[in-house]
């Protein structure tokens, strides 16, 4: 029951993804050069609206589905990770015009080449796996 | 029901993807489609390599299966939910992307020049394709969140180590289109 309710989330997140064109590679193009407010909207009305719900949650007004407190564990203190893994993931962002979740969605939309953009982010992943210990964080 | 067959506006995306994260977060699950990479390495057995891939892959399970159904959910958009796949651009965008060799800017999902079948026959493509597949991996792990764990989930929950890694994510991809785009096409 679990997987099926996973899985059709994924589906209605994939579907979103596609059609909002969130998942074009022309969508990221124009971001970048601020041609349009677009992307800016899916992004600020997500966020906007995320957030007053887990403003909520955090009060205790809303349990979640197993009765439990909802939160989101916070990320650990930095700066140096989150600034320069930022700057080379929107590196990657911009040049391969797709960020983790749309890689998903244009392998299923039938793109062969976004295959090799999948393969090279797992190994990216690896590399930061070994290099990690070397890496200011 | 005209509408669906169209691109769907940000006034209507946005709040669906809220929507998803408010369900995740009501499975007690937390939106974030990079960690899925990281799993996968450690199925493939990276955790010989370093320790950052040792842990229970299964508890990750659930978010492989959100993978697997946004593969299926790319395609029954793609095939079922879109009479026409163009995304429309600005005219002057248009103009420029042509000028830099996006021949079907404006007509198309993706760029021919970059995502069509034969792509596999030019190698300086290719090379494209894997540096960006790279460094999204790289960096996203490093930042520790992509867009839906940061932009989206983390700026939701207004975590200032989010908010650094969006601008990140700007300065990268700024400095990727302006500075670097017109040396690679």
């Amino acid at each position: 029951m679990r997987t099926l309710i996973y899985l059709v989330i994924g589906v209605l997140f994939g579907i979103v993804l596609f059609k909002s064109e969130a998942a074009s590679w022309f969508r990221i193009y124009e971001m970048f050069q601020f041609g349009s407010f677009h992307m800016y909207g899916i992004i600020g009305s997500a966020v906007l609206i995320g957030s007053i719900f887990i403003r909520f949650a955090k009060k205790g007004k809303i349990k979640s589905f197993s009765g439990n407190t909802i939160r989101i564990t916070s990320k650990e203190k930095g700066f140096y990770r989150y600034l320069l893994g930022g700057i080379i993931f929107g590196l990657g962002w911009a040049l391969a015009g797709a960020c983790p979740g749309p890689l998903f969605v244009l392998a299923g939309a039938g793109y062969i080449p976004i295959l090799i953009v999948i393969l090279a982010s797992i190994v990216g992943t690896f590399l930061y796996g070994i290099l990690k210990e070397k890496l200011p964080h | 029901m005209n509408w669906i067959q169209e691109p769907w506006p940000w006034f209507v995306a946005g709040p669906l993807i809220a929507f998803v994260m408010i369900l995740l977060l009501m499975f007690d699950k937390k939106m974030g489609m990079s960690s899925n990479l990281r799993t996968l390495c450690t199925i493939c057995g990276a955790g010989k390599a370093s320790s950052f891939f040792k842990f229970n892959w299964k508890e990750q399970r659930w978010n492989l299966i959100v993978a697997s159904g946004m593969i299926l959910g790319g395609f029954i958009g793609a095939n079922l939910l879109s009479e026409n796949q163009t995304v429309n651009l600005a005219p002057i965008l248009v103009e420029d992307l042509k000028e830099m060799g996006f021949d079907n800017a404006g007509e198309a999902y993706l760029p021919s020049k970059l995502f069509s079948n034969s792509v596999f026959n030019d190698a300086k493509t290719l090379m494209i394709l894997v540096l960006g597949g790279l460094l999204v991996g790289f960096g996203a792990r490093y930042a520790g969140g992509c867009t839906s764990g940061h932009a989206i989930s983390g700026l939701s929950d207004l975590q200032l180590p989010s908010l650094i890694a969006v601008i990140g994510f700007f300065i990268g991809g700024l400095l990727m289109v302006h500075f670097i785009f017109p040396f690679v096409f």
